[in-house]
């Protein structure tokens, strides 16, 4: 229902979104997730009305509402610092948009009420911004947007300003909220475990284009680019030489560490250059060498007992770190494995994954 | 729309200078009365530097501007820290007293001090100009030492004291270099006043003080020479140079501090 | 509240800034009062007698008609030069800092520079331009209009546009310095919200101006009742105004107790006029000076 065709925006020369195109649909929770700079608040704006693209073009529910400015669209925003109106209630607040729209008064009233019950604020209309905690403006921000019953709303990093457990405790409430009014959000964050938890679909960002746009399995399992990868959850490289031999097997050769099998995917080139990457939980540590296809060897250069894991950082032969996460499915009264020890590192073929140096970000 | 807005903003800014202009402009005029443009010349000029009477009151007036600046940036770092640092119901008074000289106009400040001088007995002349002038000036400086003071960090000085300085030493190496900047704009500031200073000036200068101010307004009132105006035009051309000094100069220094931030 | 910091010993500086302040504000304040409690000499001076006849004389009803229509005609020139100066200086400053763009540092450098000009001067340009052979009349005439063709110049017209010019300024730079201070991000919300133009001014920006609009308003208003500067040179000295009459009654007429009786009634007027400033803003603890 919103339609983003090839967008793209610039200031003072410096190019903040690039040929974006991007299909949010109907009562979707959609995250865009991506580092600082990458665009993604820009993207949000020229959405928003904020902004205006200097190319492309934005449909929403069928209507080209590419010039039409920030007031005139029935898209709403929750901003990164809330930007609540300071010299009024919370009341006024939320019942701007409505008066804007001159909304009869009884009507607004109701409406408030039912918006402040949604975010358990019920009786506090009254009260003056600034006697607000955090998690309270935020949520006063939010129905301040929601009560306009828009086709779009918008959150920019709404929870970044808050401490982790508000955090975590405010993410589901959105969801919850989002399920119950069915209203599409597009949510932009630089938090991956948010937009993993949170969305339908996640748009990652990076150096003002959309690199993968997927749901949050298929960006963390199936990453299409080295940045998708490193971004979202930690990984681990390897450069090597992507060689195919007489049988067709995709194999990478690594320096001095040896050959490896995997599923190279598109980049069935021979002689390409690029990175072997493997999750960390992706690995399998063993105290004897395995009977596995990919087997490395190494020893334990650190350990952080985590209770339901242990972090190992392993030293390979060639000096490089690899991170390993195992999963502690045993009762042990003490440690496994201790520093120093030498183990081997073993994972599956279909675990791995292969990015050519031409998509390295 | 937009255009509307910029021809309003323009026209205020031509109001806003048309006067200056005028007068900058009549200053050449060769006619000695009216505003009928009768030919260019620079004899109001050449007249207005023979002219004794107005280099005295000229120096005088930088005279008492500096002495007056001087004695302001003393009380008025004393007053701008005292507002600041004292407690209680000293502290309030105090700063209600800073802001009183800016709040009060100046025909009651000048009108007091007359008042006052008299009744004290002291002669009306230069010094009783500058210490009227003190009165106000120290008060401006203070508003900005303390606003400065307020915002600087105060673990600068505490650190200080843990590191084993003296009460002495840490005012004058730690707080007083701080504050210089505010100290320095205010006496520019406590200069121009000064200089440009009349209603104070008229009740507190007695007859033998004629300030610059005082001499143009006898000036004004008494016949009015186009020496006039080629003196206001000097001295607005002098105030132009040093606003822009000043303003290029504060920008610098503060792009300068970000730079190496 | 920022720590206050006992690093060294305040008391040398507060005692010369109590010597400044009891010597150079509280003395010659409270000698005025003093004085306007007593009885004016036969040669001008002060007979150290007391009376309330200074203040009783304002009662007169002979007198105090001239008195009160002075008081009035002050109070009234200084009220619709702020009014002028907020209805100039407001927008003047909304456009310096939302539409300016790159030039706003040139165009507040340049709204600067009369505040920093000699005042006299430029109140005796409007002299030379207001006067019956001056500037606007022949640039009147070179239009075909007959010659002296305005008469403003000492009449109420010329010190209300002496009062508007000298103090322009004020205003709009203590509205740009609070209009400056406002959250783009609350407009943003506005219009995000379904706001227009118009609405986004009614509703954020002009209510968000207010503590703005009254500090300037002071630095206007109060200046303006004690003005006789302005309404001496443009207004052709007549004591239409209180500051003219009180250089009157000091300078010429030598009557000092009645002077300082008006004084007192004029420190009191400007008190006042802080109090409702106070309570308007309830002490946002802002300092409005600096």
């Amino acid at each position: 229902m919103l339609e983003v065709t090839g967008v793209t925006k610039y200031f003072s020369g410096k190019t903040a979104v690039s040929n974006i195109d991007l299909k949010v649909a109907d009562g979707e929770f959609l995250s865009i997730l991506g580092p600082s700079g990458c665009g993604k608040t820009t993207l949000l704006r020229l959405i928003a009305g904020l902004e205006h693209p200097n190319s492309g073009k934005l449909h929403l529910n069928g209507h080209d509402i590419t010039h039409l400015s920030a007031h005139k669209r029935n898209v709403h925003t929750v901003f990164q610092r809330y930007a609540l109106f300071p010299h009024m209630t919370v009341f006024d607040n939320i019942a701007f948009g409505l008066r804007c729209k001159k909304m009869d008064e009884i009507e607004i009233k109701k409406k408030v009420c039912d918006g402040l019950e949604l975010a358990n604020l019920k009786g506090q209309g009254h009260r003056a911004i600034s006697t607000l905690s955090g998690g309270e403006q935020q949520r006063v921000a939010l129905i301040r947007a929601l009560v306009n019953t828009p086709s779009l709303l918008l959150l920019d990093e709404p929870l970044g300003a808050l401490d982790l457990k508000l955090r975590l405790q405010l993410q589901h409430e959105l969801v919850a909220i989002q399920k119950r009014v069915k209203t599409t959000f597009v949510f932009v964050t630089h938090d991956q475990q948010e937009a993993l938890n949170m969305s339908d679909r996640v748009a990652v960002m990076n150096n003002s284009v959309i690199e993968q746009l997927g749901t949050p399995n298929e960006i963390y399992e199936f990453p299409k680019t080295y940045f998708v990868a490193s971004f979202v959850g930690g990984i681990n490289r390897l450069d090597g030489k992507l060689r195919v031999d007489d049988a067709g097997r995709c194999i990478c050769d690594v320096e001095s560490l040896g050959s490896f099998f995997m599923e190279a995917g598109e980049s069935r080139t021979n002689g390409v250059q690029g990175g072997l990457c493997i999750r960390p939980e992706k690995l399998t540590i063993f105290s004897r060498r395995p009977s596995s296809d990919n087997v490395l060897e190494g020893v334990i250069k650190a350990q952080s007992y985590l209770g339901t894991h242990t972090q190992f950082e392993i030293c390979l032969k060639n000096g490089k770190i690899l991170n390993v996460f195992q999963q502690n499915t045993q009762k042990l009264a003490k440690k496994a494995y201790h520093v120093a020890d030498k183990i081997f590192l073993a994972w599956q073929t279909n675990q791995s994954h292969f990015f050519a140096d031409s998509s390295l970000s | 729309m937009k255009l509307l807005s910029r021809i309003g903003v323009a026209a205020i800014y031509i109001f806003l200078f048309l006067p200056m202009a005028v007068l900058v402009a009549l200053s050449f005029n060769s006619a000695p009365r009216g505003s009928a443009w009768k030919g260019f010349t620079f004899i109001w000029y050449s007249k207005l530097f023979q002219n004794d009477a107005i280099i005295e009151a000229l120096s005088r007036s930088l005279e008492i501007a500096l002495q007056a600046t001087a004695l302001s940036a003393v009380f008025g770092l004393c007053l701008g820290v005292a507002v600041v640092r004292t407690h209680g119901v000293q502290r309030q008074f105090l700063g209600k007293l800073a802001t009183l000289p800016i709040v009060l106009p100046e025909i009651v400040q000048g009108l007091s001090l007359l008042c006052f001088f008299v009744w004290l007995s002291l002669p009306l002349g230069e010094t009783s100009v500058v210490i009227a002038h003190t009165a106000f000036g120290t008060a401006y400086v203070a508003t900005l030492v303390r606003a400065r003071l307020v915002a600087m960090d105060p673990l600068l000085e505490e650190a200080a004291a843990d590191l084993g300085a003296k009460q002495s030493k840490i005012f004058f190496k730690i707080t007083l270099p701080q504050l210089w900047p505010a100290v320095i704009s205010g006496m520019l500031m406590v200069f121009t006043l000064s200089f440009d200073d009349f209603s104070v000036a008229f009740f507190t200068a007695g007859v033998g003080a004629t300030t610059l101010p005082l001499k143009i307004y006898s000036m004004l009132k008494f016949g009015v020479s186009p020496e006039v105006n080629a003196l206001s035009a000097l001295i607005l051309c002098t105030s132009l140079l040093l606003v822009t000094l000043a303003f290029w100069n504060q920008n610098h220094t503060w792009r300068k501090t970000v730079e190496e931030s | 509240m920022t720590r206050n910091p006992q690093t060294f010993r305040v008391a040398t500086f507060a005692s010369l800034a109590w010597l400044w302040a009891s010597f150079l504000v509280i003395a010659p304040l409270f000698y005025v009062i003093a004085i306007s409690f007593l009885k004016r000499g036969t040669y001008g001076g002060i007979e150290p007698v007391l009376t309330l006849e200074n203040y009783t004389r304002l009662a007169d009803p002979y007198l105090s008609g001239t008195i009160l229509m002075t008081l009035g005609r002050s109070v009234w020139l200084a009220f619709l030069s702020t009014v002028l100066c907020i209805l100039v200086g407001f927008p003047l400053a909304l456009f310096l800092v939302f539409k300016a763009g790159r030039a706003r540092n040139a165009l507040f450098f340049l709204l600067i520079i009369p505040f920093w000009t000699n005042f006299l001067i430029r109140t005796y340009a409007w002299v030379v331009i207001l006067s019956d052979n001056g500037w606007l009349n022949s640039v009147l005439e070179s239009f075909g209009l007959g010659p002296e063709f305005l008469h403003w110049l000492f009449t109420p017209k010329a010190v209300l546009i002496g009062m508007f010019y000298n103090y322009l300024p004020y205003m709009a730079m203590s509205l740009y310095v609070s209009v400056e201070k406002l959250d783009v991000h609350l407009l943003e919300a506005a219009a995000d919200l379904g706001a227009g133009p118009l609405k986004r001014f009614f509703k954020v920006t002009l209510p968000l101006s207010i503590p703005g609009l009254i500090a300037g308003s002071i630095m206007v208003f109060i200046p303006a009742l004690g003005e006789f500067v302005i309404p001496d040179i443009l207004g052709g000295g007549t004591s239409l105004f209180v500051g003219n009459l009180l250089a009157q009654e000091f300078l010429t007429v030598r009557n000092w107790p009645f002077g300082a009786a008006l004084s007192v009634i004029l420190i009191l007027m400007i008190g006042l006029c802080l109090y409702l400033f106070e309570k308007v803003t309830k002490g946002k603890g802002e300092d409005l000076i600096a």
